[in-house]
């Protein structure tokens, strides 16, 4: 007979202090399970999330790729019958997945590029020539147009140490 | 004249410059002045940049603020992710003074900048419906056209909606009510509030099961017979458009409420920026 995990609570203690202030609060319902829209398509299930989450189940719970699988619609967030900000403890997890190296390569690209451009989309000669077309200024006054403010984001990114965590892949 | 601090983001001055200048128009003509925020860089997005890092998503966020605080203004914007985003960090920040006080000794050492909790964060669907008012809106329409429009409002306009208290989150009507001041009918259809499936970072990462839940809400919004697409954030309007390109299997024109109002209000066409779209638009 398969014997029962050991919950660890010092692992749900990281995840309230991370943000999950109400994971304690769930009494497994499934309300969030059944108004997931993204749980119709796959077998990710919120309530097993917030279970592992609860029971300090931190091996099942951050190498999981269901993490990576809410959309944040705060459907879940929303109808929680017990108050469980949901959507705040799955950005807690991924605060911590991404800290033990669960950090796919879309993503770090987008996180790279925010941070060396201050935006996660470029600006390319299609889009000056567009936006000429449509009246509006070639180059959009943002980090775009002032080399200063940007050196403003990116020194952010050095100051929280996210630059190093996007350069390491979070290992 | 009412005056805002325009925030751009990214998708829509990069990949819909269209919905940008709809924007200036149509708000200018309803007597809203946007702003300039310059030196204003990605809110950051709440789907990766929040999953990755909180510390930096607030203090990203707090440098923007920090700009429209300086320039005495609360700020507008037309993309439910970077309401999200700047609504959230300012709600914190705004009422956290402890939190507050550490993202401000980041934002010092950045940018000799520092955010003191003064401004107000709106959508611009939030700021037609409270401040201009549909009544406004309908003594501005001349097209005459009436179309058949699947709303789609998108997940974080309104939730979450005990700190945004803009609508109810399950039975909504702000959106569909100046959509209906414009002219167009809004039909109902199955499961409307549905999540478009790009959000969370879900799109960049699993592009396929964003796929599956844009599918859903594209069948149902075929089962109600719509003849276009209505939604109120870019990233939803690139899912949407793109989305039925790779899915081949429907042509429903999507367009951004800034859009269809500059339609309405007999805008030039040519300032819709409409060609970029990807999947055709002709109404």
């Amino acid at each position: 007979m398969a014997e029962a995990k050991e919950p660890n609570p010092e692992f749900t203690r990281k995840v309230v202090e991370a943000g999950g202030k109400t994971v304690n609060l769930c009494f497994q319902c499934g309300t969030c399970t059944g108004s997931c829209p993204s749980g119709r398509q796959t077998a990710f299930r919120v309530r097993k999330v917030v279970r592992r989450a609860q029971l300090g189940f931190e091996e099942d719970v951050l190498p999981s790729e269901d993490l990576w699988l809410c959309t944040t619609c705060y459907t879940c967030y929303e109808r929680c019958p017990r108050g469980v900000e949901i959507v705040d403890i799955i950005m807690a997890l991924r605060n911590m997945a991404v800290r033990k190296g669960y950090m796919a390569e879309p993503h770090r690209k987008v996180a790279e590029l925010i941070s060396k451009t201050g935006h996660l989309v470029s600006l390319r000669d299609e889009d000056k020539a567009l936006r000429k077309k449509l009246g509006l200024q070639e180059t959009p006054p943002t980090v775009f147009a002032d080399s200063s403010a940007l050196e403003q984001v990116k020194k952010i990114g050095a100051l929280c140490g996210f630059d190093k965590l996007i350069a390491s892949g979070g290992k | 004249m009412a005056k805002y601090a325009f925030f751009l983001g990214c998708i829509m001055p990069l990949r819909y410059p269209g919905i940008e200048s709809s924007t200036r128009e149509v708000m200018k003509s309803l007597g809203v002045e946007l702003v300039d925020m310059q030196g204003a860089s990605c809110c950051p997005a709440p789907g990766v940049m929040r999953s990755f890092d909180q510390t930096y998503w607030l203090a990203v966020a707090a440098r923007n603020l920090a700009i429209a605080e300086k320039m005495g203004t609360d700020v507008l914007t037309i993309c439910n992710g970077c309401f999200d985003t700047l609504f959230e960090v300012a709600y914190k920040l705004n009422h956290d003074p402890e939190l507050r006080k550490k993202i401000n000794k980041t934002l010092r050492d950045a940018a000799g900048m520092e955010y003191n909790g003064t401004v107000n964060v709106r959508h611009f669907v939030e700021l037609l419906y409270r401040d201009v008012g549909t009544e406004a809106i309908k003594a501005r329409v001349k097209s005459g056209k009436n179309l058949r429009a699947a709303v789609h409002y998108g997940c974080h306009f309104l939730k979450p909606s005990n700190i945004k208290k803009i609508d109810d989150a399950e039975r909504p009507h702000v959106f569909d009510d100046i959509v209906e001041a414009a002219g167009m009918t809004s039909v109902a259809y199955k499961d409307k509030g549905m999540c478009c499936g790009a959000g969370g970072g879900v799109r960049a990462r699993t592009p396929d099961v964003a796929l599956k839940m844009t599918k859903e809400n594209l069948t149902n919004m075929t089962a109600a017979g719509v003849d276009v697409i209505v939604d109120c954030c870019p990233f939803c309007h690139l899912q949407y458009d793109s989305g039925q390109v790779q899915l081949k299997e429907f042509k429903i024109p999507v367009l951004h409420l800034s859009q269809l109002l500059g339609m309405a209000f007999g805008l030039d066409k040519e300032k819709l920026g409409l060609e970029v779209h990807q999947t055709k638009v002709a109404l």
